[in-house]
């Protein structure tokens, strides 16, 4: 297989690198695909499945499938946006999200997401479960309730920080986020700098002492939809 | 020709969405040209007097009254809007949600550390709406037309959906007018 | 006291040298002789695997068989399907819960026993079954629930339990069980009787890529219900660069309504295992594994009993057959109750030691298996049916089944039917056929490849199994007039949820919601638009989900929309006022009144 190649994506010819998934030759190409488990710099995951595209028809998650010449990618059709939007609100009502007071609202890449898709509210009942709040730890709180069981603490953790912090225990939907001690954050060898703490993308790890700290109108996604320093790169 | 009739309710809410409403400032008076109020803490009229073409509820359902009172807004108004994070997916008074009732009550009335209660009980008036066993949005109670989320929502995303309504236009919101907190 | 349990648990790690491949057999062992992998073992387990103890728990969380909670000695596992439901399990299970005088869930106070649901067990043909401890129970009754939790207080022994012996080598004092074959019917490639060994000596006189050839050329598709060419998988994995390979059977069968491998494990353990062989051959592979679900625990020393013959015999081991180079053996390795280890990459996960999550692909097993390895996973029927192929050719082969479907195909039926068991059959018959033949002519639906296949109705029964028209893993549900197909569905979406590894938002998310809506529509609390919502959210689960589990899922209720349309509109509420008919207020303010002891003044 040639080392460059290109594909198509919405009707628009873009270059791609072997090895590249389809979500990165995308981002290098300015067009967006909605996604939420996948952070640059951590091994993909395709567990959110908000990067969902169809490729040659079928669908794949962006993030962990590789690109290959002359394939056929659509991503921004009113059907996957529509899965796409029952995926975020499928999130919404799983856990207890309270934007109005949460820390991280305003840069939250959950609730950024019901923004760009224009969701004005969860179409389906909200679960309401009982989850447990750790703030046991002098640096780091870990929210539960706020949590998408996106594994990129786990990956964080493991592949950058070298600390194995975060795991996951249970399944289906008892599946839970836990940490390598009996039971509390505190006896673990957690950092407030480590990677594992920037990287979740919603309230559920985050530094005691700094909320509130960026007033709201200078917040990540006050103003411009998520994805948009992906879009500007666009030619 | 009449102005069409606005109604409003705030059920388990702050009345914050209701500030927000008056936070459209001067436009207020535009608005008073377009429409009447009825229903309303803001005019303080207690009983629907005819139908309505917009209802703007803030709150979920938290009691039984709030349940009658959404119920009824339903049955008089057109156009049904849940407007606030409380309306659209309970807000606050919904993190009792994860707590067991009994639990909520005894918490906030007997073992609460705050808690001065002689009297060792929890009120038990008849005058007292019954609470329901979770705080529900309203469209979990009836058909909700449009929502509009925010604690509160902006005075410009009330006035944009208010106006779009009223001049029957889509309700279309630009990206910086719908926002959780 | 707590050092004890630390030494023997580091004891079992030291028994498995330590290797976190063979977490799971450490976990089972634990289990089993300390009644719960508790927080102190997971430490030790940690500690003497050198692993993180998060993983050790993660591992040991995620599996139905192993808990952290202290379980009682003795477990009744009470088999809670679909189809024992149909057999009365509601009386069986009263009649546990009074003589034991505890709920589902709970053990009893001198912590002998514990009683727990399971889902299917793979005894649907001897419905209700359970399982107590690994011993088999079947045709259950209330009488004898009682009998039997008579017995256990009384020994202690769940041995002690077993009383008639089932037919074949489920009476060989290696199983002692009580366990029927039910062989009902049998054909030309699977059940027929032929000499063990025809089919690896003449493959051992061919070369791997013959022996590959012919598996493509008899167009054999995977028996496990994806139904993916054999021969294509083999020779990927034979193509993969990396020269340590594994075969590895899928025996974790978990699909409810299936059974049909547990009769091949039974009785003809000798046919799976050269199959086995035959496939590393032709692949190149020198380790196989069977990944043996752990409700056939009891099966364990008659496999073990059979693989060390066949070492003996020189069929397995060191150059097998006297020929050089060709190294190959196979050994158990035992699930712990995740249905999702079905699912061949979830599987391999659960071989490494890990939760049974399924892993991204690409890269498939052929390229990078388990432990990284070029893996090849086939299902017990497929491997079964490589002998016979192998001896006998591939233009025989084809010579049976359909056009698109060669061979025959096991079902495992089960459900309203006269003579449940299992039926060999060409490819290609049509369920009529079927149903006249296990005595089911008045049935009303029929669920073919289980919770995860599709339910049909009467306008269908003209149709045919094979794998370009009902595709079946093995599963025949049968359902008759009088059953409710949506309590059907209900269950099945119980099944998913309960199944699902949590790992991707659709499946862990949507089929909770799913059944929401499903029971919304059977309360009589559905509108028109929540069927809307649930046709469209079916479609997300389905299309979004990142394995087989979430993407059939929806099945159930997607199949019975479409061909069960009206028993959903007859329960639909239509709401001329707008008020919701899902919200229940009486219900919601049930609490409230008990709590305060007195009426809505609002809603009386």
């Amino acid at each position: 297989m040639a080392d460059n190649f290109t594909f198509i994506i919405d009707g628009t010819e873009i270059p791609a690198r072997q090895g590249q998934t389809i979500l990165k030759a995308a981002d290098e190409a300015g067009i967006y695909i909605p996604r939420l488990c996948n952070k640059d710099g951590l091994e993909p995951y395709g567990a959110c499945r908000v990067c969902t595209v169809l490729v040659n028809g079928r669908p794949q998650s962006a993030c962990t499938q590789p690109a290959q010449p002359g394939i056929i990618v659509e991503n921004d059709t009113e059907e996957l946006t529509e899965m796409r939007k029952q995926l975020i609100e499928m999130l919404f009502v799983e856990g207890n999200h309270f934007c109005m007071f949460c820390e991280k609202s305003g840069n939250c890449e959950l609730q950024a997401l019901g923004y760009r898709l224009g969701i004005a509210a969860p179409r389906f009942p909200f679960m309401f479960p009982q989850r447990e709040l750790d703030a046991t730890h002098p640096e780091v709180f870990v929210d539960r309730n706020r949590c998408i069981l996106c594994g990129r603490c786990v990956r964080a953790s493991r592949d950058q920080d070298g600390k194995n912090v975060f795991q996951f225990t249970g399944r289906g939907i008892k599946k839970r986020i836990s940490v390598n001690a009996t039971s509390r954050l505190a006896d673990t060898e957690l950092k407030s700098a480590d990677k594992a703490v920037a990287a979740c993308p919603v309230g559920s790890i985050l530094k005691k002492g700094v909320g509130y700290a960026v007033p709201i109108g200078e917040r990540i996604y006050d103003h411009k939809p998520i994805g948009s320093d992906i879009e500007s790169k666009a030619k | 020709m009449s102005k069409p009739k606005v109604a409003t309710t705030s059920l388990a809410g702050c009345f914050g969405c209701h500030m927000s409403l008056l936070d459209i400032d001067e436009r207020i008076l535009q608005l008073i040209e377009l429409i009447d109020f009825d229903k309303s803490p803001i005019d303080d009229i207690k009983e629907f007097t005819g139908r309505c073409l917009v209802g703007l509820v803030e709150g979920g359902c938290a009691n039984e009254e709030n349940v009658r009172v959404l119920q009824d807004f339903r049955k008089h108004c057109d156009i049904l809007i849940s407007v606030g994070d409380c309306a659209t997916m309970g807000g606050l008074p919904a993190m009792r949600n994860t707590i067991p009732l009994r639990e909520c009550l005894e918490e906030a009335y007997l073992n609460g550390p705050s808690v001065y209660n002689p009297s060792g009980k929890i009120p038990n008036d008849e005058e007292i709406p019954l609470l329901l066993n979770k705080v529900y949005p309203c469209h979990e109670v009836v058909k909700i037309d449009y929502h509009l989320p925010g604690c509160p929502p902006s005075a410009d995303t009330i006035w944009q959906a208010l106006t779009a309504l009223l001049g029957d236009k889509p309700v279309g919101m630009p990206y910086e007018l719908i926002k959780y907190d | 006291m707590s050092n004890d349990l630390s030494a023997a648990v580091k004891e079992i790690c030291l028994q498995h040298n330590n290797d976190r491949i063979y977490l799971m057999d450490i976990l089972r062992k634990v289990q089993v002789d300390h009644g719960s992998v508790s927080d102190e073992a997971i430490d030790a387990i940690a500690d003497a695997v050198s692993i993180p103890r998060v993983e050790v728990e993660s591992t040991a969380t995620f599996y139905a068989f192993l808990s952290k909670e202290k379980k009682g000695k003795i477990v009744i596992r009470l088999c809670n399907d679909i189809i024992d439901r149909l057999a009365g399990v509601d009386v069986v299970a009263k009649a546990f819960k009074e003589e034991l005088g505890v709920d589902f869930g709970e053990t009893t106070a001198d912590g002998l026993i514990t009683l727990e649901y399971t889902p299917c067990i793979g005894m649907s043909d001897q419905a209700p079954a359970a399982l107590v401890n690994d011993e088999v129970i079947t045709y259950l009754s209330s009488d004898k629930a009682r009998e039997i939790v008579r017995t256990l207080k009384k020994t202690g022994d769940p041995k002690k339990l077993v009383s008639r012996l089932g037919d074949g080598n489920n009476a060989s004092p290696l199983v002692n069980s009580m366990v029927h074959n039910n062989i009902r019917k049998k054909g030309d490639v699977i059940f027929a009787d032929y000499p063990d060994g025809a089919g690896l000596k003449k493959a051992l006189t061919m070369s791997p890529v013959e022996v590959i050839n012919e598996v493509t050329n008899a167009r054999l598709r995977g028996r496990g219900g994806a139904g993916f060419p054999a021969g294509m998988k083999w020779q990927f994995t034979r193509a993969a660069e990396d020269p340590e390979k594994y075969i590895i059977c899928n025996a974790d069968e978990g699909e409810p309504g299936t059974f049909k491998d547990r009769v091949l494990l039974t009785d003809y353990p000798e046919r799976l295992f050269e199959g086995m062989t035959i496939a590393g051959y032709a692949i190149g592979a020198q380790q196989g594994i069977l990944y043996l679900r752990a409700e056939y625990a009891y099966l364990s020393n008659l496999l073990e009993n059979v693989l060390a013959k066949k070492r003996k015999d020189g069929v397995l081991g060191k150059a097998i057959l006297g020929k050089k180079a060709f190294d190959f053996d196979i050994r158990i390795q035992f699930g712990a109750g995740a249905y999702v280890c079905g699912e061949e990459t979830a599987l391999i996960s659960s071989c490494e030691g890990s939760r049974g999550d399924p892993k991204n692909r690409p890269p498939f097993p052929a390229q990078k298996g388990f432990m990284g390895h070029p893996t090849c996973v086939n299902n017990v029927e497929t491997y079964v049916a490589v002998v016979r192929l192998i001896d006998m050719g591939a233009a025989w082969f084809t010579s049976i089944g359909s056009k698109g479907s060669s061979g025959t195909k096991l079902l495992s039926i089960s459900g309203d039917c006269h003579a449940p068991g299992v039926y060999e059959y060409p490819f290609g018959i049509t369920i009529k056929q079927l149903l006249q033949d296990v005595g089911a002519e008045d049935a009303k639906a029929v669920q073919i490849g289980g919770p995860s296949g599709q339910m049909i109705g009467k306008e269908d029964f003209n149709r045919t199994i094979c794998y370009d028209d009902l595709a079946t893993g093995g599963s025949v549900m049968i359902f008759g007039a009088d059953r409710n197909i949506l309590e059907v569905a209900d269950y099945f979406m119980e099944f998913f949820i309960e199944e699902s590894c949590g790992y991707c938002t659709p499946c862990r998310v949507g089929n909770v919601l799913l059944k929401g809506y499903l029971e919304r529509v059977m309360n009589g609390q559905a509108e028109e638009a929540d069927l809307e919502v649930m046709k469209s959210l079916a479609r997300t689960v389905k299309t979004t989900s990142r394995c087989g589990l979430g993407q059939t899922s929806p099945n159930p209720i997607l199949t019975t929309l479409a061909k069960f349309y009206p028993e959903y509109t007859k329960l639909l509420k239509t709401s001329k006022d707008g008020f919701k008919p899902s919200f229940n207020i009486q219900e919601v303010l049930q609490e409230s009144q008990s709590i305060t002891g007195r009426k809505s003044v609002h809603f009386s």
